[in-house]
């Protein structure tokens, strides 16, 4: 635990100090932190599950604490959470059933087909018909168990508390499998989006969009890119970089330049930051003017994103409430301002305020289309896509917590 | 050119022996270069103005009404030739259009005719400088200089009579006020069906237009010329090798802009600098103000427009000139010469070329009694009257007008660095008025740094923050205040780079977007996007961020054929976000700039 402990305030510090950024590494970060939580944690007989979702959500509380605005560390925490019940539920029916071997195969193909392929556990009515006799078994059996155990039998209780484990920390890997891999199945639809001489308009610095683009033209189709270079950070300088490495045809435009240019522009691709339930979408400060451009022009704004980004909140004065105001010395050069910094008026406010806020919200009506690793949604769409991917138990993370 | 035109100056019979007739005396009393008093005769804006109300308004019902200044300005001959034009038309009936062609080329010949001889012209001039009464008299010369021709000589005679007419009636009363708007109408249908089978037959310009013509020459100046295209290599070929500067140009051009002048940075200050001495045409201050621009010392519309106008200043101050030449003519083309130096320095503004037209203007129209240094007085004073009028009075009146947009407890947002909207809100702030102002800046310029400055050391509360923010600072602000290098006739407002971005975010938080231009900076061009025209700046400087070394991604790579940097300086904001823009003419939607354009656009020229 002490082990753990170390590793949980590590992260906490460098979230905290804002040394982890990218929903992806934070994303893998928190993953890999819950995992070997998960593998440490000395699991009790009775209620394994509820240990481990405690357990999960202490550390997860914490993480999210460090950095509330970094939803990836939520979405992580939730994700776990999910899995936990998911293979908890499957153990008890599997242990009910007596059939454990097919069981747990049968869990790790569901768990990859949730993740990887189409969503093929669909919602069906015979679904939820099924569901709850299940539930309502694996109550029983659970209770089974318990008296069963109350006799003695304890070899079968190491075996089985063991199972849980193994199963969730083997469905924890295959999640942070996922978050690697993500970019390469949202590239390999690539070609089926990207026509030859199109231009394209992308903004910042993202992971997922490089590997798009770079995947179109590995398939020899020859289009341009401007990149936007997406201040204050100028992230779109790298991104420039890469692809002209790469042999794109890239164009670096400044941010003020994306009304001029996207008339031009037969597409826009970005990444974001974190998908909310509603089809908003979290994204790099200027977001939200390149997808005004964009609807104004009616270019499509396809969003690029992995499984991880998906957030299960709905957003609420996301400009204000999910956002981060970053330093205004990215603004204004150190010493430039300092004689106006201080200054007061009357009424002591200072008279000289700068803003630098990190993020951006575009609400789901400017967004056309999301390419996950799954296939492309509709805005309108990923509400569905959340309830395949966390239990609903898990949307109020802090509260339960605190509470 | 003058074979070309003349005709088309003189487009009936008679009103081209009047009109065409009278400019040769002119020629002979102070000897400007023919073109000049073709144009100057034909130019539009006089004719227009002096033209009776019949002629100005029936014809073309959105013509305005002759403005105040009527004829004082304007030499008795171009009065002459204007109310000639209403009984030009009523004669003309369709059974003449036969002789429309011989017309035309007597019409030539006669120019030839009377060039060759000025000095047999010459009594003329004085009669009509002393009276307008006088008309009838060089009528008459002309018919008999014309009846030296063998064609037309019987529809001489009649044009004669005609004239005498007019003269008799009350010369502001035509013949053409008797007949009725339909028939005028059809009349003018009917000579344009013979002005195109004229064409048609390969004859130049023989026009039968009558009181139309002006309107219709009008018409067609006011298509601006299209602007030298630099893809088009030949044309580059050319003013490559009339130009000053050598630039090279520069190689890795983004193929969207290659219509466009970009040249290699660096290159040129230092070539001019060495060529200071050897650079005999340019005037000093004129390459002072050229190198300024190159640098970026002087940059916004109103700094470079007042800075060339008052280097056009001094160096028509020195001008003489040179002996067997004439001022106007000469001095127009120095103007050519020096305009073209510092649009190889910096493609012109819409405003400088505004201000030109102006200047051009004034010069041509001098009356040509002056001596030199009248002229050159009367030019500079002219300059004078037009940087006050047109810009700082011009100024003022922007910010009465816009101050009253200003309540308390608004927050008012503006973009870049305008110097009207800075005025207004200082002017807003010495008023007392509680507000709070957003100023929003965007690389690579940051200009907006330096109104932060100037607006914060006035002791106005400031936000400062950059583009990519205007999503998230637009909710609090109530009235976004914006500056414009030019708005052109179809509404659009052509401005700094981001211009577009933020009327468009603020117009999806409906908070209006008042735009605050000089109405000298209206242009009657048409624009729908940023592409077709715009300004490369040096793409350089996107590679840098200043003050942040960490970022340095693009220094090694800049500017490769593969990896491309773009820095535009202008873009075209859609007149539907823009709720308002305040003029010295008032508060105008955009819908109204055409009006503007068109209604004022003389006034401007001739102030």
């Amino acid at each position: 635990m002490p082990g753990t402990q170390t590793l949980v305030n590590e992260l906490v510090t460098k979230l905290k100090k804002r040394r982890v950024e990218g929903s992806q590494e934070t994303a893998l970060l928190t993953a890999e932190l819950l995992r070997s939580v998960i593998s440490q944690l000395k699991v009790p007989p009775t209620n394994q599950a509820e240990t481990l979702i405690e357990a999960v959500k202490t550390v997860g509380e914490l993480l999210v604490a460090a950095n509330p605005v970094e939803l990836a560390v939520g979405n992580i925490v939730r994700r776990v959470l999910h899995i936990i019940r998911d293979e908890d539920f499957s153990v008890a029916t599997s242990s009910a059933g007596g059939d454990d071997r097919e069981t747990a195969e049968e869990n790790g193909f569901r768990v990859q087909t949730v993740a990887a392929g189409p969503p093929s556990r669909s919602p069906s009515l015979h679904a939820i018909l099924d569901r709850t006799p299940d539930s309502e078994r694996a109550h029983h059996s659970s209770r089974d168990g318990d008296s069963f155990e109350g006799k003695g039998k304890s070899a079968d209780r190491n075996a089985e508390s063991w199972k849980l484990k193994h199963d969730v920390i083997r469905a924890v890997n295959e999640l942070i499998e996922d978050i690697n891999s993500c970019h390469e199945q949202i590239a390999e639809q690539s070609v089926e989006l990207i026509h030859q001489n199109e231009i394209l308009l992308t903004f910042g610095r993202s992971r997922t969009v490089r590997e798009f683009l770079c995947a179109a033209k590995e398939k020899r189709r020859s289009f341009r890119v401007f990149v936007a270079e997406g201040a204050p950070k100028y992230q779109g300088h790298a991104l420039a970089k890469d692809l002209g490495a790469r042999g794109l045809q890239t164009t670096v435009i400044t941010d003020s330049a994306v009304f001029a240019m996207i008339s031009r522009v037969n597409k826009v691709v970005v990444g974001v930051h974190a998908v909310m339930a509603n089809g908003g979408v979290i994204g790099p400060v200027g977001l939200n003017m390149v997808a005004l451009a964009a609807r104004k022009h009616a270019v499509p704004f396809v969003v690029v994103a992995g499984p991880h980004k998906l957030c299960p909140l709905y957003p609420q004065n996301p400009q204000v409430l999910l956002n981060e105001m970053r330093c205004p010395s990215e603004l204004l050069q150190d010493g430039e301002f300092s004689d106006c910094m201080g200054v007061c008026n009357g009424s002591g406010n200072p008279l000289l305020n700068v803003v630098n806020p990190a993020f951006d919200y575009v609400p789901p009506e400017l967004v056309s289309l999301f390419i996950t690793d799954i296939g492309g949604y509709n805005p309108s769409f990923v509400h569905r896509l959340i309830a395949d991917y966390y239990s609903a138990d898990d949307l109020d993370l802090q509260k339960r917590t605190t509470s | 050119m003058d074979a070309r035109r003349a005709p088309r100056t003189v487009s009936d019979p008679k009103v081209r022996k009047v009109g065409f007739f009278t400019a040769p005396p002119d020629r002979s009393l102070s000897g400007p270069p023919d073109h000049r008093i073709f144009s100057f005769l034909t130019s539009p804006p006089p004719v227009v103005d002096n033209s009776s109300p019949s002629a100005g308004n029936s014809l073309s019902p959105v013509m305005i009404p002759p403005p105040r200044h009527s004829s004082a300005n304007l030499s008795p001959l171009r009065r002459d030739s204007a109310e000639y034009f209403p009984p030009s038309a009523s004669p003309t009936s369709p059974a003449s259009f036969s002789d429309d062609v011989a017309a035309a080329a007597m019409g030539r010949g006669a120019v030839a005719a009377s060039s060759s001889l000025p000095g047999g012209l010459g009594f003329d001039i004085a009669a009509l400088k002393s009276a307008a009464s006088s008309v009838p008299a060089s009528g008459l010369t002309t018919v008999s200089v014309v009846n030296n021709f063998p064609i037309g000589i019987s529809e001489k005679g009649g044009g004669v009579a005609v004239e005498m007419q007019n003269d008799q009636s009350t010369r502001s009363k035509s013949l053409k006020e008797k007949t009725t708007k339909a028939e005028r109408r059809a009349l003018q249908e009917a000579q344009r069906a013979a002005k195109a089978a004229a064409k048609a037959e390969g004859v130049a310009a023989s026009e039968k237009k009558g009181g139309d013509r002006p309107q219709e020459k009008d018409r067609k100046k006011e298509v601006p010329q299209p602007r030298m295209q630099y893809d088009d290599k030949s044309r580059v070929e050319k003013a490559k090798r009339r130009a000053v500067v050598k630039q090279t140009e520069a190689r890795n051009r983004v193929e969207l802009f290659r219509h466009l002048p970009q040249y290699e940075r660096g290159t040129q200050l230092p070539e001019l600098e060495s060529k200071l001495f050897e650079l005999d045409p340019m005037h000093p201050a004129v390459y002072k103000v050229g190198l300024q621009y190159l640098s970026g010392d002087i940059c916004g519309g109103n700094a470079r427009c007042i800075a060339m106008l008052q280097a056009f200043q001094e160096a028509i101050k020195d001008y003489s000139t040179p002996p067997e030449k004439t001022l106007a003519r000469d001095l127009t083309a120095k103007i050519g010469s020096y305009v073209s130096f510092l649009i190889e320095c910096r493609p012109l503004s819409i405003s400088m070329g505004n201000a030109i037209r102006f200047l051009k203007n004034r010069i041509a129209k001098l009356p040509l009694s002056l001596s030199e240094m009248e002229a050159k007085t009367n030019l500079h004073s002219d300059i004078d009257r037009f940087i006050n009028e047109k810009i700082i009075l011009a100024d003022k009146v922007i910010v009465k007008h816009a101050v009253t947009k200003i309540s308390d407890g608004d927050v008012l947002l503006t973009y870049g660095s305008s110097s009207a909207v800075e005025m207004v809100l200082l002017h807003a702030h010495e008023l007392g008025k509680q507000f709070r102002v957003v100023v929003v800046d965007s690389r690579p310029k940051l200009e907006g740094q330096l109104l932060l400055r100037r607006l914060v050391g006035k002791g106005i509360n400031c936000t400062y923050t950059h583009i990519n923010a205007i999503s998230y600072i637009m909710h609090e602000v109530t009235r976004v205040f914006l500056g414009a290098s030019s708005v052109l006739s179809n509404g659009t407002v052509y401005s700094r780079v981001g211009t577009a971005c933020v009327a468009m975010v603020a117009h999806s938080f409906h908070v209006p977007v008042l735009v605050c231009c000089e109405a000298y900076k209206f242009h009657e061009r048409v624009q729908l996007d940023s592409i077709c025209s715009n300004e490369l700046g040096d793409p350089d400087v996107i590679s840098q961020v200043r003050g942040r070394e960490d970022i340095n991604f693009l220094d090694g790579s800049s500017n490769s054929a593969i990896l491309q940097l773009l820095n535009l300086i202008y873009d075209a904001t859609p007149s539907d976000y823009v709720s308002m823009i305040i003029t010295d003419y008032g508060m105008v939607p955009p819908t109204s700039v055409p009006v503007i354009v068109r209604e004022y656009r003389r006034e401007h020229l001739w102030i």
